[in-house]
C-alpha cells in the first residue's frame, strides 16, 4: 500500500504533471505569440488603409 | 485508356491525361498549390480551432482513462500508467522530426515559401516533445529498472533526437539573423533524419534495457490488452490534434510577422 502510494506520488503524478503542464506552456505560448502578432498585423493594415 | 479526369487535378502539359494522376507529378502539384500563404491561412483559421478542440477533448480523455480506469500491468503494477503520456510524447517527437525533414526537403527542392515556416513550427514543439518522452521516460525507468538513466540505444538515440532538434534551432535562428534563407537547417534537418529508423530499430538491432514495440503500425498488431490500448491511441490521436494545433497557431503567428515586416518596410520607404 506504501508502495503504492509512493509510486503514485514519485513517479506517476510528476510524469502526468511534466508533460499536462510542459503542453499547456506550449499552447499559451503559440496561441498568446499568433493573437500579438496578428493583432500587429491587422492594426497596420487598417493604418495603412486609413492613409 | 485514360479516364474523365477530376477537374481538381488538371493535366500536365507533357503526359497523357490519366486519373488517378502520378504521383510523381501529384505530389510537386500538391506541394506548390499550397505555396500560397493566403490559401494557408484561409485553411489554418478554421482547422486551429477545430484540431485544438479535438486535442483538448482526445488528450483529456485518454488520460482521465489512463489515470483512473485502465488496469494496471500484471508485472508493472501502477508505474504502466505513465505510458499514456510517454507513448504519445515519443510517437510525435519522431513523427514531428519526419514532418521537419520532410519540410526542409519541400524548402530545399521547390522553395516552398510555406515550408521553411512548417520546420521553423514544427522545431520547437518537437524538441518540447523529445524533452517530456526523455524526463517521463525516466520517472518510469526508475521504478522498473531501478535507475533513472542508462546509456542504453533507445535512450541514447532519443536523446540525440532532442540535440538534432536544439542543432536546427539554434542554426535556423542564425542563418535568421544574418538574413540567409536557411539552407544549413535544412540540410542538418535532412541528415538527422537518419536517426529516424536507429531511434525506431535501436530495440532490435542491440541489446537494450528499452522493451520492444508492443504495437505496430504497419501490422496493424498489438501485444495490449485492449483496456490499455484504447486509452494509449485516444491519447496519442490527442497529442497529435493538439501538436497540429500548436504548430498551425505558430505557423500563423510567423506569417503575421512577416506581414507586419513587410508592411513596416514599405511604410520606411513611402517616408524616405
Amino acid at each position: 500500500m506504501t508502495h503504492t502510494a509512493n509510486l503514485w506520488a514519485s513517479y506517476i503524478w510528476p510524469a502526468y504533471i511534466l508533460t499536462i503542464g510542459g503542453m499547456a506552456a506550449l499552447l499559451a505560448w503559440s496561441w498568446t505569440s499568433m493573437r500579438t502578432a496578428e493583432k500587429r498585423s491587422d492594426a497596420l493594415k487598417r493604418s495603412r488603409q486609413d492613409q | 485508356m485514360g479516364f474523365a479526369h477530376a477537374s481538381s487535378f488538371p493535366c500536365p502539359p507533357t503526359t497523357s491525361c490519366l486519373f488517378p494522376p502520378h504521383p510523381a507529378w501529384l505530389i510537386p502539384h500538391l506541394v506548390h498549390r499550397f505555396a500560397n500563404p493566403a490559401r494557408f491561412l484561409r485553411i489554418a483559421r478554421w482547422a486551429t480551432p477545430l484540431t485544438l478542440a479535438l486535442g483538448l477533448v482526445l488528450t483529456t480523455a485518454g488520460l482521465v482513462i489512463g489515470l483512473f480506469f485502465s488496469p494496471p500491468d500484471y508485472q508493472q503494477g501502477e508505474s504502466v500508467r505513465i505510458m499514456y503520456v510517454h507513448v504519445p510524447a515519443a510517437w510525435l517527437a519522431s513523427g514531428g522530426y519526419l514532418g521537419l525533414a520532410i519540410a526542409s526537403a519541400a524548402a530545399l527542392i521547390w522553395r516552398h515559401p510555406l515550408a521553411t515556416i512548417a520546420a521553423r513550427a514544427i522545431a520547437p514543439v518537437g524538441a518540447a516533445f523529445a524533452a517530456i518522452c526523455l524526463m517521463s521516460g525516466s520517472l518510469w525507468g526508475k521504478p522498473t529498472w531501478g535507475t533513472y538513466w542508462v546509456w542504453d540505444a533507445r535512450l541514447t538515440s532519443m536523446l540525440v533526437l532532442l540535440f538534432l532538434y536544439l542543432g536546427y534551432l539554434a542554426l535556423s535562428a542564425a542563418e535568421g539573423e544574418r538574413g540567409n534563407d536557411r539552407k544549413g537547417a535544412a540540410i542538418l534537418a535532412l541528415i538527422g533524419a537518419v536517426n529516424l529508423p536507429i531511434i525506431k530499430y535501436s530495440v532490435e538491432w542491440w541489446n537494450t534495457l528499452h522493451q520492444g514495440a508492443s504495437v505496430s503500425i504497419l501490422s496493424g498488431k498489438s501485444a495490449m490488452a485492449p483496456e490499455m490500448l484504447a486509452p494509449l491511441l485516444i491519447s496519442v490521436a490527442g497529442f497529435s490534434f493538439l501538436f497540429s494545433a500548436i504548430v498551425l497557431m505558430r505557423m500563423r503567428a510567423m506569417l503575421a510577422e512577416q506581414r507586419v515586416e513587410a508592411r513596416s518596410r514599405r511604410l520606411a520607404e513611402a517616408v524616405a
